[in-house]
Protein backbone atom coordinates (compact mmCIF):
# COMPACT_ATOMS: atom_id res chain seq x y z
CA UNK A 1 0.00 0.00 0.00
CA UNK A 2 1.15 3.46 -0.81
CA UNK A 3 2.32 5.64 2.01
CA UNK A 4 -0.32 8.07 3.18
CA UNK A 5 0.45 11.66 2.26
CA UNK A 6 -0.34 14.25 4.82
CA UNK A 7 -0.90 17.85 3.94
CA UNK A 8 2.46 19.58 3.76
CA UNK A 9 2.47 23.16 4.94
CA UNK A 10 5.04 25.67 3.79
CA UNK A 11 7.97 25.92 6.15
CA UNK A 12 7.50 28.36 8.97
CA UNK A 13 3.76 28.70 8.45
CA UNK A 14 2.90 27.34 11.91
CA UNK A 15 5.35 29.61 13.70
CA UNK A 16 4.22 32.61 11.67
CA UNK A 17 2.26 35.06 13.77
CA UNK A 18 0.42 36.73 10.91
CA UNK A 19 -2.30 35.47 8.62
CA UNK A 20 -2.16 35.59 4.86
CA UNK A 21 -5.40 36.94 3.44
CA UNK A 22 -6.26 36.79 -0.23
CA UNK A 23 -8.36 39.85 -0.92
CA UNK A 24 -9.75 39.82 -4.43
CA UNK A 25 -9.53 39.59 -7.42
CA UNK A 26 -13.32 39.31 -7.55
CA UNK A 27 -14.20 40.34 -4.04
CA UNK A 28 -17.38 42.46 -3.87
CA UNK A 29 -15.61 45.09 -1.77
CA UNK A 30 -12.88 45.78 -4.32
CA UNK A 31 -15.28 47.21 -6.94
CA UNK A 32 -13.23 45.88 -9.80
CA UNK A 33 -10.63 43.28 -10.56
CA UNK A 34 -8.01 43.94 -7.91
CA UNK A 35 -6.11 41.32 -6.02
CA UNK A 36 -4.22 41.93 -2.82
CA UNK A 37 -2.33 39.29 -0.93
CA UNK A 38 -2.30 40.76 2.54
CA UNK A 39 -0.37 39.79 5.62
CA UNK A 40 -2.65 40.63 8.51
CA UNK A 41 -2.04 40.62 12.23
CA UNK A 42 -5.50 40.27 13.66
CA UNK A 43 -7.33 42.96 11.75
CA UNK A 44 -4.31 45.12 11.07
CA UNK A 45 -2.62 45.09 7.70
CA UNK A 46 1.09 44.38 8.00
CA UNK A 47 1.93 44.35 4.33
CA UNK A 48 0.29 43.73 1.01
CA UNK A 49 1.30 42.70 -2.47
CA UNK A 50 -0.93 43.69 -5.36
CA UNK A 51 -1.52 41.71 -8.50
CA UNK A 52 -2.78 43.63 -11.50
CA UNK A 53 -3.39 42.88 -15.14
CA UNK A 54 -6.45 40.66 -14.96
CA UNK A 55 -8.25 42.69 -17.61
CA UNK A 56 -5.27 43.80 -19.63
CA UNK A 57 -6.40 44.16 -23.25
CA UNK A 58 -3.24 45.40 -24.97
CA UNK A 59 -4.71 48.74 -26.01
CA UNK A 60 -1.31 50.18 -26.82
CA UNK A 61 -0.61 47.35 -29.25
CA UNK A 62 -4.10 47.54 -30.76
CA UNK A 63 -3.67 51.26 -31.33
CA UNK A 64 -0.62 50.63 -33.48
CA UNK A 65 -2.80 49.25 -36.24
CA UNK A 66 -5.69 51.68 -36.11
CA UNK A 67 -6.21 55.05 -37.74
CA UNK A 68 -6.77 57.84 -35.22
CA UNK A 69 -10.57 57.83 -35.23
CA UNK A 70 -10.66 54.10 -34.48
CA UNK A 71 -8.66 54.64 -31.30
CA UNK A 72 -11.44 56.69 -29.70
CA UNK A 73 -13.50 53.61 -28.74
CA UNK A 74 -10.38 52.16 -27.10
CA UNK A 75 -10.09 55.20 -24.87
CA UNK A 76 -13.70 54.68 -23.73
CA UNK A 77 -12.61 51.56 -22.01
CA UNK A 78 -9.91 53.13 -19.88
CA UNK A 79 -11.76 54.99 -17.14
CA UNK A 80 -15.27 53.90 -18.03
CA UNK A 81 -16.83 56.08 -15.32
CA UNK A 82 -15.90 59.16 -17.32
CA UNK A 83 -15.39 57.95 -20.89
CA UNK A 84 -16.21 61.32 -22.48
CA UNK A 85 -13.14 62.88 -20.86
CA UNK A 86 -10.97 60.14 -22.31
CA UNK A 87 -12.55 60.59 -25.73
CA UNK A 88 -12.09 64.34 -25.62
CA UNK A 89 -8.56 63.94 -24.32
CA UNK A 90 -7.75 61.77 -27.30
CA UNK A 91 -9.39 64.18 -29.77
CA UNK A 92 -7.55 67.10 -28.21
CA UNK A 93 -4.26 65.22 -28.50
CA UNK A 94 -4.89 64.48 -32.17
CA UNK A 95 -5.95 68.05 -32.83
CA UNK A 96 -2.86 69.43 -31.17
CA UNK A 97 -0.72 67.00 -33.12
CA UNK A 98 -2.42 67.80 -36.43
CA UNK A 99 -2.57 71.51 -35.58
CA UNK A 100 -6.34 71.72 -35.90
CA UNK A 101 -8.01 74.85 -34.53
CA UNK A 102 -11.44 74.18 -33.07
CA UNK A 103 -14.18 76.82 -32.97
CA UNK A 104 -15.04 78.28 -29.55
CA UNK A 105 -18.50 76.77 -29.57
CA UNK A 106 -17.01 73.30 -29.94
CA UNK A 107 -14.68 74.01 -27.02
CA UNK A 108 -17.56 75.10 -24.80
CA UNK A 109 -19.72 72.12 -25.75
CA UNK A 110 -16.79 69.88 -24.95
CA UNK A 111 -16.34 71.58 -21.60
CA UNK A 112 -19.99 70.87 -20.81
CA UNK A 113 -19.60 67.19 -21.63
CA UNK A 114 -16.27 66.86 -19.83
CA UNK A 115 -17.55 68.49 -16.67
CA UNK A 116 -20.67 66.32 -16.72
CA UNK A 117 -18.37 63.34 -16.96
CA UNK A 118 -16.28 64.63 -14.07
CA UNK A 119 -19.43 64.98 -11.95
CA UNK A 120 -20.54 61.44 -12.78
CA UNK A 121 -17.05 60.13 -12.00
CA UNK A 122 -16.74 61.91 -8.65
CA UNK A 123 -20.32 61.02 -7.83
CA UNK A 124 -19.63 57.33 -8.21
CA UNK A 125 -16.39 57.54 -6.28
CA UNK A 126 -17.80 59.47 -3.35
CA UNK A 127 -20.95 57.45 -3.09
CA UNK A 128 -18.96 54.21 -3.21
CA UNK A 129 -16.83 55.50 -0.36
CA UNK A 130 -20.15 55.95 1.41
CA UNK A 131 -21.20 52.39 0.59
CA UNK A 132 -17.93 51.04 1.95
CA UNK A 133 -18.41 52.88 5.21
CA UNK A 134 -21.89 51.41 5.51
CA UNK A 135 -24.15 54.09 4.05
CA UNK A 136 -25.98 52.82 0.99
CA UNK A 137 -28.60 55.56 0.79
CA UNK A 138 -26.43 58.22 -0.79
CA UNK A 139 -25.27 55.85 -3.51
CA UNK A 140 -28.76 54.83 -4.47
CA UNK A 141 -30.01 58.39 -4.37
CA UNK A 142 -27.40 59.98 -6.62
CA UNK A 143 -27.67 57.15 -9.17
CA UNK A 144 -30.70 58.95 -10.58
CA UNK A 145 -28.56 61.88 -11.52
CA UNK A 146 -25.82 59.82 -13.02
CA UNK A 147 -28.63 58.34 -15.09
CA UNK A 148 -29.63 61.84 -16.16
CA UNK A 149 -26.04 62.57 -17.18
CA UNK A 150 -26.01 59.36 -19.20
CA UNK A 151 -29.24 60.46 -20.88
CA UNK A 152 -27.53 63.67 -21.90
CA UNK A 153 -24.69 61.64 -23.43
CA UNK A 154 -27.30 59.56 -25.17
CA UNK A 155 -28.88 62.65 -26.70
CA UNK A 156 -25.49 63.85 -27.88
CA UNK A 157 -23.87 60.67 -29.18
CA UNK A 158 -26.34 57.81 -28.86
CA UNK A 159 -24.63 55.74 -26.21
CA UNK A 160 -24.25 55.79 -22.48
CA UNK A 161 -21.24 54.10 -20.95
CA UNK A 162 -18.68 53.58 -23.69
CA UNK A 163 -19.57 56.79 -25.40
CA UNK A 164 -17.21 57.24 -28.36
CA UNK A 165 -18.39 60.84 -28.20
CA UNK A 166 -17.21 63.47 -30.63
CA UNK A 167 -14.80 63.30 -33.52
CA UNK A 168 -11.44 64.86 -34.31
CA UNK A 169 -12.45 68.47 -34.86
CA UNK A 170 -15.69 68.52 -32.92
CA UNK A 171 -18.88 66.55 -32.52
CA UNK A 172 -20.57 64.16 -34.91
CA UNK A 173 -23.75 66.26 -34.81
CA UNK A 174 -25.05 69.36 -33.14
CA UNK A 175 -26.57 69.10 -29.68
CA UNK A 176 -30.32 68.56 -29.92
CA UNK A 177 -32.81 70.66 -28.03
CA UNK A 178 -33.60 67.61 -25.94
CA UNK A 179 -29.97 67.53 -24.83
CA UNK A 180 -30.13 71.14 -23.71
CA UNK A 181 -33.48 70.59 -21.98
CA UNK A 182 -32.00 67.69 -20.05
CA UNK A 183 -28.93 69.75 -19.24
CA UNK A 184 -31.18 72.49 -17.82
CA UNK A 185 -33.06 69.92 -15.79
CA UNK A 186 -29.76 68.66 -14.46
CA UNK A 187 -28.53 72.15 -13.59
CA UNK A 188 -31.78 72.93 -11.82
CA UNK A 189 -32.13 69.75 -9.82
CA UNK A 190 -28.67 68.47 -9.18
CA UNK A 191 -27.37 71.18 -6.78
CA UNK A 192 -30.19 70.34 -4.38
CA UNK A 193 -29.36 66.66 -4.58
CA UNK A 194 -25.67 67.28 -4.07
CA UNK A 195 -26.44 69.39 -1.01
CA UNK A 196 -28.54 66.55 0.38
CA UNK A 197 -25.78 64.09 -0.45
CA UNK A 198 -23.31 66.25 1.46
CA UNK A 199 -25.80 66.40 4.31
CA UNK A 200 -25.69 62.64 4.50
CA UNK A 201 -21.91 62.41 4.70
CA UNK A 202 -19.85 65.51 5.27
CA UNK A 203 -20.58 66.01 8.97
CA UNK A 204 -21.77 62.47 9.60
CA UNK A 205 -20.01 61.27 12.73
CA UNK A 206 -19.61 57.67 11.57
CA UNK A 207 -18.42 58.69 8.13
CA UNK A 208 -15.91 61.16 9.54
CA UNK A 209 -14.48 58.67 11.99
CA UNK A 210 -14.15 56.03 9.33
CA UNK A 211 -12.42 58.29 6.82
CA UNK A 212 -10.41 60.83 8.79
CA UNK A 213 -6.84 59.77 9.33
CA UNK A 214 -7.07 56.67 7.17
CA UNK A 215 -5.27 56.23 3.89
CA UNK A 216 -3.39 59.49 4.29
CA UNK A 217 -0.34 60.57 2.33
CA UNK A 218 1.90 63.62 2.56
CA UNK A 219 2.23 66.02 -0.35
CA UNK A 220 5.89 65.12 -0.87
CA UNK A 221 5.21 61.38 -0.93
CA UNK A 222 2.20 61.87 -3.18
CA UNK A 223 4.31 63.79 -5.68
CA UNK A 224 7.07 61.22 -5.55
CA UNK A 225 4.48 58.53 -6.19
CA UNK A 226 3.26 60.45 -9.22
CA UNK A 227 -0.17 61.31 -7.84
CA UNK A 228 -2.25 63.79 -9.81
CA UNK A 229 -5.84 64.92 -9.82
CA UNK A 230 -8.07 64.92 -6.73
CA UNK A 231 -5.75 62.54 -4.88
CA UNK A 232 -2.82 64.95 -5.15
CA UNK A 233 -4.97 67.98 -4.45
CA UNK A 234 -6.30 66.33 -1.29
CA UNK A 235 -2.69 66.18 -0.11
CA UNK A 236 -2.39 69.94 -0.62
CA UNK A 237 -0.80 70.43 -4.05
CA UNK A 238 -2.91 72.67 -6.26
CA UNK A 239 -2.02 71.01 -9.54
CA UNK A 240 -4.84 70.87 -12.04
CA UNK A 241 -4.15 70.39 -15.75
CA UNK A 242 -7.18 72.55 -16.59
CA UNK A 243 -5.45 75.49 -14.93
CA UNK A 244 -1.79 74.73 -15.56
CA UNK A 245 -2.09 73.87 -19.24
CA UNK A 246 -5.56 74.97 -20.31
CA UNK A 247 -7.10 73.03 -23.16
CA UNK A 248 -10.49 73.34 -24.80
CA UNK A 249 -10.69 77.03 -23.72
CA UNK A 250 -10.71 76.31 -19.98
CA UNK A 251 -8.95 79.66 -19.59
CA UNK A 252 -12.30 81.35 -20.37
CA UNK A 253 -13.89 79.97 -17.22
CA UNK A 254 -13.82 81.17 -13.68
CA UNK A 255 -13.36 78.38 -11.15
CA UNK A 256 -11.29 77.50 -8.14
CA UNK A 257 -9.16 74.44 -7.51
CA UNK A 258 -10.10 72.93 -4.15
CA UNK A 259 -7.24 71.50 -2.12
CA UNK A 260 -7.07 69.45 1.06
CA UNK A 261 -4.37 69.20 3.68
CA UNK A 262 -3.94 65.68 5.01
CA UNK A 263 -4.43 63.62 1.87
CA UNK A 264 -6.57 61.11 3.76
CA UNK A 265 -9.83 59.55 2.66
CA UNK A 266 -11.91 62.34 4.15
CA UNK A 267 -9.96 65.05 2.34
CA UNK A 268 -10.23 63.17 -0.90
CA UNK A 269 -13.97 63.02 -0.37
CA UNK A 270 -14.12 66.76 0.39
CA UNK A 271 -12.00 67.67 -2.63
CA UNK A 272 -14.19 65.63 -4.95
CA UNK A 273 -17.34 67.16 -3.53
CA UNK A 274 -15.97 70.67 -3.89
CA UNK A 275 -14.94 69.87 -7.44
CA UNK A 276 -18.47 68.84 -8.27
CA UNK A 277 -19.68 72.29 -7.20
CA UNK A 278 -17.00 73.86 -9.39
CA UNK A 279 -18.04 71.64 -12.28
CA UNK A 280 -21.64 72.76 -11.92
CA UNK A 281 -20.49 76.35 -12.05
CA UNK A 282 -18.29 75.66 -15.11
CA UNK A 283 -21.20 73.96 -16.88
CA UNK A 284 -23.44 76.96 -16.15
CA UNK A 285 -20.83 79.35 -17.54
CA UNK A 286 -20.28 77.17 -20.59
CA UNK A 287 -23.99 76.85 -21.23
CA UNK A 288 -24.37 80.62 -21.08
CA UNK A 289 -21.52 81.02 -23.53
CA UNK A 290 -23.05 78.45 -25.86
CA UNK A 291 -26.39 80.23 -25.74
CA UNK A 292 -24.73 83.51 -26.60
CA UNK A 293 -23.89 82.23 -30.09
CA UNK A 294 -26.48 83.45 -32.57
CA UNK A 295 -27.31 82.78 -36.20
CA UNK A 296 -24.90 80.60 -38.16
CA UNK A 297 -22.44 80.60 -35.28
CA UNK A 298 -24.95 78.68 -33.20
CA UNK A 299 -24.86 75.90 -35.80
CA UNK A 300 -21.11 75.29 -35.55
CA UNK A 301 -20.28 71.95 -34.03
CA UNK A 302 -17.06 70.94 -35.72
CA UNK A 303 -13.90 72.38 -37.19
CA UNK A 304 -13.17 72.34 -40.89
CA UNK A 305 -10.82 69.37 -41.16
CA UNK A 306 -11.96 67.26 -44.11
CA UNK A 307 -8.95 64.93 -43.75
CA UNK A 308 -10.11 63.69 -40.36
CA UNK A 309 -13.74 64.69 -39.87
CA UNK A 310 -16.21 62.35 -41.56
CA UNK A 311 -18.47 64.32 -43.91
CA UNK A 312 -22.24 64.29 -43.59
CA UNK A 313 -23.85 61.20 -45.03
CA UNK A 314 -26.11 63.20 -47.38
CA UNK A 315 -23.04 64.89 -48.80
CA UNK A 316 -21.29 61.57 -49.28
CA UNK A 317 -24.16 60.47 -51.53
CA UNK A 318 -24.41 63.68 -53.48
CA UNK A 319 -21.02 65.41 -53.52
CA UNK A 320 -17.83 64.13 -55.09
CA UNK A 321 -15.42 65.71 -52.64
CA UNK A 322 -17.28 64.44 -49.60
CA UNK A 323 -17.32 60.96 -51.12
CA UNK A 324 -13.54 61.08 -51.64
CA UNK A 325 -12.87 62.15 -48.05
CA UNK A 326 -15.30 59.62 -46.69
CA UNK A 327 -13.52 56.87 -48.62
CA UNK A 328 -10.07 58.03 -47.59
CA UNK A 329 -10.98 58.29 -43.92
CA UNK A 330 -12.83 54.99 -43.74
CA UNK A 331 -10.14 53.11 -45.64
CA UNK A 332 -7.51 54.71 -43.42
CA UNK A 333 -5.59 56.19 -46.31
CA UNK A 334 -4.53 59.41 -44.65
CA UNK A 335 -0.92 59.61 -43.57
CA UNK A 336 -0.13 61.33 -40.30
CA UNK A 337 2.63 63.89 -40.03
CA UNK A 338 5.89 62.73 -38.48
CA UNK A 339 6.62 63.64 -34.89
CA UNK A 340 5.66 63.02 -31.33
CA UNK A 341 3.44 64.67 -28.78
CA UNK A 342 2.55 64.34 -25.14
CA UNK A 343 -0.76 65.87 -24.24
CA UNK A 344 -2.68 65.57 -21.01
CA UNK A 345 -6.16 66.35 -19.79
CA UNK A 346 -7.55 66.46 -16.29
CA UNK A 347 -9.37 63.15 -16.22
CA UNK A 348 -11.90 62.05 -13.64
CA UNK A 349 -9.17 60.69 -11.41
CA UNK A 350 -6.04 62.54 -12.46
CA UNK A 351 -3.80 63.52 -15.30
CA UNK A 352 -4.69 61.37 -18.27
CA UNK A 353 -1.83 61.63 -20.73
CA UNK A 354 -1.43 60.48 -24.31
CA UNK A 355 2.05 60.02 -25.72
CA UNK A 356 1.78 59.63 -29.47
CA UNK A 357 4.73 58.83 -31.71
CA UNK A 358 4.17 58.92 -35.45
CA UNK A 359 6.61 57.85 -38.15
CA UNK A 360 4.48 59.33 -40.92
CA UNK A 361 2.37 56.22 -41.40
CA UNK A 362 -1.40 55.87 -41.25
CA UNK A 363 -1.50 54.70 -37.68
CA UNK A 364 0.44 55.73 -34.58
CA UNK A 365 3.90 54.18 -34.44
CA UNK A 366 3.51 54.03 -30.70
CA UNK A 367 0.79 55.22 -28.39
CA UNK A 368 1.20 55.24 -24.65
CA UNK A 369 -1.50 56.11 -22.17
CA UNK A 370 -0.49 57.71 -18.89
CA UNK A 371 -3.14 56.12 -16.71
CA UNK A 372 -3.51 57.75 -13.30
CA UNK A 373 -5.07 54.65 -11.70
CA UNK A 374 -2.02 52.57 -12.57
CA UNK A 375 0.16 55.09 -10.80
CA UNK A 376 -2.05 55.43 -7.71
CA UNK A 377 -2.34 51.74 -7.10
CA UNK A 378 1.38 51.44 -6.58
CA UNK A 379 1.07 53.53 -3.41
CA UNK A 380 -1.72 51.40 -2.01
CA UNK A 381 0.41 49.25 0.37
CA UNK A 382 1.94 52.39 1.89
CA UNK A 383 -1.49 53.96 2.35
CA UNK A 384 -3.05 51.01 4.16
CA UNK A 385 -0.08 49.71 6.13
CA UNK A 386 -0.82 49.55 9.85
CA UNK A 387 -4.51 50.24 9.34
CA UNK A 388 -7.53 47.99 9.62
CA UNK A 389 -8.69 45.78 6.75
CA UNK A 390 -12.00 47.64 6.67
CA UNK A 391 -10.13 50.92 6.20
CA UNK A 392 -8.14 49.36 3.37
CA UNK A 393 -11.44 48.82 1.56
CA UNK A 394 -12.42 52.47 2.00
CA UNK A 395 -8.97 53.62 0.88
CA UNK A 396 -9.24 51.59 -2.29
CA UNK A 397 -12.57 53.20 -3.22
CA UNK A 398 -11.43 56.63 -2.23
CA UNK A 399 -8.41 56.48 -4.57
CA UNK A 400 -10.95 56.04 -7.36
CA UNK A 401 -9.17 53.08 -8.87
CA UNK A 402 -10.75 51.89 -12.10
CA UNK A 403 -9.58 48.46 -13.19
CA UNK A 404 -10.14 49.21 -16.85
CA UNK A 405 -7.79 52.13 -16.74
CA UNK A 406 -5.25 50.44 -14.53
CA UNK A 407 -4.81 47.45 -16.80
CA UNK A 408 -5.25 49.27 -20.11
CA UNK B 1 11.73 83.91 -12.77
CA UNK B 2 10.41 82.06 -15.66
CA UNK B 3 12.11 78.90 -16.72
CA UNK B 4 12.28 78.58 -20.48
CA UNK B 5 13.26 75.74 -22.75
CA UNK B 6 16.40 77.70 -23.73
CA UNK B 7 17.52 78.03 -20.09
CA UNK B 8 17.03 74.32 -19.52
CA UNK B 9 19.02 73.53 -22.63
CA UNK B 10 21.91 75.86 -21.72
CA UNK B 11 22.05 74.55 -18.15
CA UNK B 12 22.14 70.97 -19.35
CA UNK B 13 24.82 71.77 -21.91
CA UNK B 14 26.88 73.60 -19.30
CA UNK B 15 26.75 70.57 -17.02
CA UNK B 16 27.00 67.66 -19.44
CA UNK B 17 28.69 69.34 -22.44
CA UNK B 18 28.23 67.29 -25.60
CA UNK B 19 26.87 64.24 -23.79
CA UNK B 20 23.38 65.71 -24.06
CA UNK B 21 22.30 66.23 -27.62
CA UNK B 22 19.47 66.24 -30.17
CA UNK B 23 17.59 69.09 -28.54
CA UNK B 24 14.29 69.88 -30.19
CA UNK B 25 11.02 71.50 -29.24
CA UNK B 26 7.73 70.04 -30.37
CA UNK B 27 4.34 71.37 -29.25
CA UNK B 28 6.12 73.36 -26.57
CA UNK B 29 7.91 70.41 -24.95
CA UNK B 30 11.70 70.37 -25.06
CA UNK B 31 13.15 66.95 -25.73
CA UNK B 32 16.73 65.76 -25.67
CA UNK B 33 18.78 62.59 -25.54
CA UNK B 34 21.86 61.34 -23.79
CA UNK B 35 23.84 58.10 -23.61
CA UNK B 36 22.08 55.60 -21.38
CA UNK B 37 25.07 55.39 -19.03
CA UNK B 38 24.45 58.85 -17.61
CA UNK B 39 20.64 58.71 -17.37
CA UNK B 40 20.64 58.79 -13.57
CA UNK B 41 23.11 61.67 -13.47
CA UNK B 42 20.91 63.67 -15.81
CA UNK B 43 17.70 62.87 -13.91
CA UNK B 44 19.35 63.62 -10.57
CA UNK B 45 20.69 66.92 -11.90
CA UNK B 46 17.26 67.89 -13.22
CA UNK B 47 15.76 66.90 -9.86
CA UNK B 48 18.29 68.54 -7.53
CA UNK B 49 19.25 71.74 -9.33
CA UNK B 50 17.03 74.38 -7.66
CA UNK B 51 16.62 76.41 -10.84
CA UNK B 52 15.40 73.34 -12.77
CA UNK B 53 13.40 71.39 -10.20
CA UNK B 54 11.97 68.59 -12.32
CA UNK B 55 10.72 66.69 -9.31
CA UNK B 56 7.71 65.03 -10.88
CA UNK B 57 7.96 62.04 -13.19
CA UNK B 58 4.83 62.19 -15.30
CA UNK B 59 5.43 59.20 -17.48
CA UNK B 60 8.00 56.60 -18.34
CA UNK B 61 7.70 54.33 -21.35
CA UNK B 62 9.68 52.84 -24.19
CA UNK B 63 9.51 52.92 -27.96
CA UNK B 64 10.92 50.25 -30.24
CA UNK B 65 12.62 51.38 -33.47
CA UNK B 66 13.67 48.09 -35.09
CA UNK B 67 15.54 49.85 -37.89
CA UNK B 68 17.92 51.79 -35.65
CA UNK B 69 20.56 49.11 -35.31
CA UNK B 70 22.28 49.37 -31.93
CA UNK B 71 19.63 51.71 -30.55
CA UNK B 72 16.46 49.73 -31.08
CA UNK B 73 14.85 50.57 -27.75
CA UNK B 74 14.35 54.09 -26.50
CA UNK B 75 13.28 54.76 -22.92
CA UNK B 76 11.33 58.01 -22.69
CA UNK B 77 10.93 60.04 -19.49
CA UNK B 78 8.35 62.81 -19.27
CA UNK B 79 9.25 65.16 -16.44
CA UNK B 80 7.30 68.05 -15.04
CA UNK B 81 8.19 71.08 -12.97
CA UNK B 82 4.99 72.07 -11.14
CA UNK B 83 6.13 75.47 -9.89
CA UNK B 84 7.36 76.68 -13.26
CA UNK B 85 4.70 74.62 -15.03
CA UNK B 86 7.01 73.28 -17.70
CA UNK B 87 7.34 69.80 -19.15
CA UNK B 88 10.44 68.07 -20.44
CA UNK B 89 11.01 64.93 -22.48
CA UNK B 90 14.22 63.02 -22.01
CA UNK B 91 15.12 59.82 -23.78
CA UNK B 92 17.94 57.31 -23.73
CA UNK B 93 18.52 54.70 -26.39
CA UNK B 94 19.76 51.18 -25.83
CA UNK B 95 20.48 48.21 -28.04
CA UNK B 96 17.99 45.37 -27.98
CA UNK B 97 20.79 42.86 -27.47
CA UNK B 98 21.83 44.36 -24.13
CA UNK B 99 18.84 46.42 -22.99
CA UNK B 100 20.32 47.53 -19.66
CA UNK B 101 19.27 50.93 -18.35
CA UNK B 102 19.76 52.16 -14.80
CA UNK B 103 16.57 52.33 -12.78
CA UNK B 104 15.07 55.66 -11.76
CA UNK B 105 12.99 54.04 -9.04
CA UNK B 106 15.31 55.24 -6.27
CA UNK B 107 14.70 58.81 -7.33
CA UNK B 108 11.01 58.55 -8.19
CA UNK B 109 8.80 56.05 -6.40
CA UNK B 110 6.44 56.23 -9.37
CA UNK B 111 9.13 54.83 -11.67
CA UNK B 112 8.88 51.49 -9.92
CA UNK B 113 5.72 50.26 -11.63
CA UNK B 114 6.27 52.22 -14.82
CA UNK B 115 9.62 50.47 -15.22
CA UNK B 116 8.02 47.13 -14.52
CA UNK B 117 5.47 47.90 -17.22
CA UNK B 118 8.23 48.89 -19.63
CA UNK B 119 10.12 45.71 -18.81
CA UNK B 120 6.97 43.69 -19.29
CA UNK B 121 6.27 45.03 -22.77
CA UNK B 122 9.72 45.82 -24.14
CA UNK B 123 12.14 43.79 -22.07
CA UNK B 124 14.19 46.77 -20.94
CA UNK B 125 16.31 45.50 -18.07
CA UNK B 126 16.32 48.24 -15.44
CA UNK B 127 19.55 47.66 -13.56
CA UNK B 128 19.13 48.04 -9.80
CA UNK B 129 15.37 47.72 -9.78
CA UNK B 130 14.24 45.97 -6.60
CA UNK B 131 11.41 43.95 -8.09
CA UNK B 132 11.72 43.80 -11.86
CA UNK B 133 9.08 41.30 -12.90
CA UNK B 134 6.10 41.29 -15.21
CA UNK B 135 3.17 43.36 -14.09
CA UNK B 136 0.30 43.28 -16.59
CA UNK B 137 1.12 40.07 -18.47
CA UNK B 138 1.36 36.59 -17.03
CA UNK B 139 4.66 35.61 -15.46
CA UNK B 140 5.06 32.64 -17.81
CA UNK B 141 5.16 34.81 -20.92
CA UNK B 142 8.48 34.43 -22.70
CA UNK B 143 8.42 37.35 -25.10
CA UNK B 144 7.98 41.12 -24.95
CA UNK B 145 4.76 41.86 -26.81
CA UNK B 146 5.06 45.56 -27.66
CA UNK B 147 8.28 45.06 -29.58
CA UNK B 148 7.77 45.54 -33.29
CA UNK B 149 8.89 41.99 -34.05
CA UNK B 150 5.48 40.84 -32.79
CA UNK B 151 2.92 42.07 -35.30
CA UNK B 152 -0.76 41.87 -34.52
CA UNK B 153 -2.40 38.87 -36.07
CA UNK B 154 -3.09 39.26 -39.75
CA UNK B 155 -6.86 39.30 -40.27
CA UNK B 156 -6.54 37.64 -43.66
CA UNK B 157 -4.55 34.62 -42.58
CA UNK B 158 -5.98 31.33 -43.81
CA UNK B 159 -3.95 28.76 -41.91
CA UNK B 160 -6.35 28.85 -38.97
CA UNK B 161 -9.48 26.74 -39.09
CA UNK B 162 -11.85 29.02 -37.31
CA UNK B 163 -15.26 28.81 -38.91
CA UNK B 164 -17.02 30.35 -35.95
CA UNK B 165 -15.28 33.64 -36.53
CA UNK B 166 -15.57 33.77 -40.27
CA UNK B 167 -12.15 32.40 -41.15
CA UNK B 168 -11.19 29.20 -42.90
Amino acid sequence: MEAQHNITLPEGSIEKQTTTLNFGPTHPATHGVFQNIMEVDGERVVSTVQTVGYIHRAFEKLAERRPLYQITPITDRLNYCSSPINNMGWHLTCEKFLKVETPKRVDYLRVIIMELARISDHLICNSIVGVDTGAYTGFLYVMQYRELIYEIYEEVCGSRLTTNIGRIGGFERNFTNAAFTKLEKFLNEYPKVLREFEGLFTRNRIFMERTQGTGGISAARAMNYGFTGPNLRAAGVDYDVRVQQPYSSYQDFDFTVPVGTTGDNYDRYLVRNAEMWESISIIRQAYEKVQAFKGTEAEVFHADVPEYYLPKKEDVYTKMEALIWHFKIVMGEIDLPKGQIYNAVEGGNGELGFYLVSDGGRTPFRLHFRRPSFIYYQAYPELIQGGMISDAVVTMSSLNLIAGELDA
Amino acid sequence: MALSNETIQSQLEAKFADQVHTFSTESGILSFESPKEINLKVLQFLFDEPSLGFTFLTDLCAVNYPDNIGAELVVVYHLHNFTENIRLRYSVATSIAAPDVFTASKLFESANWMERETYDFFGVNFVGHANLKRILNVDEMDYFPLRKEFPLEDQTRIDKDDEMFGRG
